[in-house]
């Protein structure tokens, strides 16, 4: 184990599987020198040379349609979308090309890309650097997510979407690149599609994930206190998800608060909130909450974004509701 | 360039082989054999045949919507395509693709498809792929005017310029992007002229005589090969059916539809090899009875394979 922030353990993931197989490499906007945008990438460039650590000129659609290309053909490339609100300019390339490309050749094609993308709010960036878009990308066949929230989940979920055979939206939080965590080394994978129960908890399960399973664990210590014991759960992949671990809690604290910074509607918690429904009605004995943003888009003001940013306090209030 | 006889002979068999396959698709969509939308090739049969003459099995193309001439040219199976036009479970695609999505990955062929112009970026990223692994294979991009008008020409042959990627970017201008004619498309009568923006050489050439075709994608191919970086290469041609069958094409102008079909690339053809001494008549008419022959085998396969079962529907989403 050796202490990491979130970043280096995510680069180290990168660094790892680089050092491993030949055929992966980075690209993306100011990857290579410069470092990325949040030094995700710092020290790559000198590690692995201009061949493999490829700056890129401002052109998502190119970055991510030439990824495509690239991995049907024999590479691994890790493509860097600078803020996830970029996705946009390049969705095309994601929605139809990458994702759809097996599927359409009936199974003759392998298309094993990373796309990395930093998401979130908290930093002042307004609406175009600050979304959680995650659920325009779940509802894509073809693609996997995943959402770290702790170093450990970073390195170890970098590595299994590196050596996946599918495209891989691995989306980090701009909030968590500086968490520090302890981290395990050497070849330690985090399978997708395997939740993590970051804490345990018998009168009510939490399902978080990315900067809020910080704050569900926060709500949870609060809520500890006062007599509620809660279990917080990280999917940390939302696609596929570990549908069968939730209900497994749920059949447990019969009760499910589910927590995201995305917005409400069409929200991946309205997802999972149907499945248990569906799946896991007769272990409730509450309806089941979301806490989630508003639905409006991310303001800049720093009052208006803290409004925003689903917190603590919301959790705590949405888990008593439930007491009540 | 010197051409042997044999050369011309395997462009005739391959443009006649791409009619014939048109022709016969044209019938069995009327006849309700094949479902969904198919965009014919015919007319520009020359365009697919001049430049994949160049190609090696370990060279890759993206392909259109209008992708079987492209996929023949390649040396696609017929028979796999015949099936999956027919969304036959023995098709190219086991019948999950269909007309504009037929691939086959170990031809090198990255697939038709039905977005315009998302081939190229995809092509450029083949060929990064050729240039990373120090290969010397090159992919080749074909697409269409209305193509080159999208945000994706600029970012692929941008990023495939200053990579020094090799590339070939093959615009089959065929006039009419769905009914909108080139000159209310753009304001420029020679598409290849666009390439000077990007620092690679651009050339127009006759897209329905074959040897110039040719010609141009040697000179392309070479480049590429020797590490030069991307070309683009604006072949000017005429479908001669509508955009998809069915659309009657009102907007085309009769006398210039008339005008194109005399220039018909397989008639040019005909009299160059008859002129050249090189085939007869009857030579001709063989090759064009084998290559019925070989279409009808097909659709015979085609029409005796089985539909894909109801639960096939979830295979082949992901890689395992």
């Amino acid at each position: 184990m050796k202490t990491m922030t979130y970043v280096e353990a995510l680069r180290d993931g990168m660094r790892f599987e680089m050092n491993k197989d030949p055929n992966v490499y980075l690209a993306g906007e100011d990857v290579g020198i410069f470092g990325g945008c949040f030094g995700q990438t710092a020290g790559l460039y000198q590690e692995f040379g201009p061949e493999r650590v490829i700056d890129t000129p401002i052109t998502e659609t190119a970055i991510i349609g030439h990824a495509v290309g690239a991995a049907a053909s024999g590479l691994r490339p890790i493509v860097e979308i600078m803020f996830i609100d970029f996705t946009g300019v390049c969705m095309d390339e994601i929605l139809n090309q990458a994702t759809k490309m097996r599927y359409m050749f009936g199974g003759k094609a392998k298309v094993p890309m990373v796309i990395r993308t930093p998401c979130g709010a908290g930093v002042g960036a307004a609406a175009q650097h600050s979304q959680s878009l995650e659920a325009f990308f779940t509802h894509i066949p073809g693609i996997k997510v995943v959402m770290p929230s702790v170093a450990a989940d970073a390195r170890g979920l970098m590595i299994a979407a590196i050596r996946d055979d599918n495209p891989v939206m691995y989306i980090e939080h701009k909030g968590l690149l500086g968490v520090e965590g302890e981290v395990p080394e050497g070849d330690v994978v985090v399978p997708l599609g395997k939740a993590d129960i970051k804490k345990e908890g018998s009168d009510v399960t939490i399902v978080a994930w990315s900067a809020m399973v910080g704050k569900a664990m926060n709500a949870a210590a609060s809520l500890e206190k006062e007599g509620i014991s809660a279990e917080v759960l990280d999917p940390r992949t939302l696609k596929p998800l570990d549908i069968d671990s939730i209900l497994s809690s749920v059949a447990k604290t019969g009760k499910l608060v589910i927590v995201h910074e995305a917005n409400k509607t069409g929200g991946f918690g309205g997802e999972i909130a149907a499945l248990v429904a569906d799946q896991g009605f007769d272990y409730l004995n509450a309806p089941i909450k979301r806490v989630t943003a508003p639905d409006s888009p991310v303001p800049f003001s720093p009052v208006l974004e803290k409004a925003y940013v689903p917190g603590e306090e919301k959790i705590i209030a949405a888990v008593k509701e439930l007491f009540a | 360039m010197e051409v042997t006889k044999e050369t011309l002979l395997g462009f005739y068999e391959t443009m006649v082989t791409i009619r014939t396959f048109e022709e016969k698709a044209m019938e069995l969509f009327a006849a309700g054999y094949i479902p969904g939308f198919v965009h014919l090739y015919i007319g520009e049969e020359a365009v697919a045949t001049g430049v994949c003459a160049n190609l090696t099995e370990r060279d890759f193309i993206t392909s259109t919507h209008r992708g079987h001439g492209h996929l023949i040219a390649k040396g696609g199976k017929i028979d796999l395509m015949m099936a999956e036009l027919m969304g036959k479970v023995t098709g190219y695609c086991k019948g999950k693709g269909g007309s504009m999505h037929i691939a086959d990955v170990d031809l090198g062929i990255l697939g038709a498809n039905g977005i315009v112009g998302a081939g190229q970026p995809i092509a450029a990223g083949a060929a990064f792929a050729c240039k990373y692994k120090k290969q010397d294979n090159v992919c080749v991009c074909f697409f269409g005017d209305g193509a080159s008008n999208r945000g994706t020409f600029h970012e692929a042959l941008n990023l495939a310029s200053i990579f020094k990627l090799p590339v070939i970017y093959v615009c089959e201008n065929n006039l009419y992007g769905i009914s909108n004619c080139q000159r209310d498309h753009m304001n420029v009568s020679d598409i290849s002229d666009r390439a000077a923006s990007y620092g690679i050489p651009g050339v127009s050439v006759d897209g329905n005589d074959v040897m110039a075709v040719y010609e141009a994608a040697a000179e392309a191919v070479k480049r590429a090969r020797k590490g030069e970086g991307p070309s683009m290469i604006e072949c000017k041609t005429w479908r001669h059916r509508g955009h998809f069958e069915g659309d009657p094409g009102i907007y085309k102008n009769a006398k210039e539809q008339e005008a194109w079909i005399k220039k018909d690339p397989i008639i040019k053809l005909e009299k160059k090899l008859v002129e050249y001494e090189y085939a007869a008549e009857d030579e001709l008419n063989a090759i064009k009875d084998a290559a019925k022959e070989r279409i009808e085998a097909a659709v015979e396969f085609a029409k005796n394979s089985p539909d894909p079962e109801p639960e096939d529907v979830l295979r082949d989403v992901y890689a395992d």
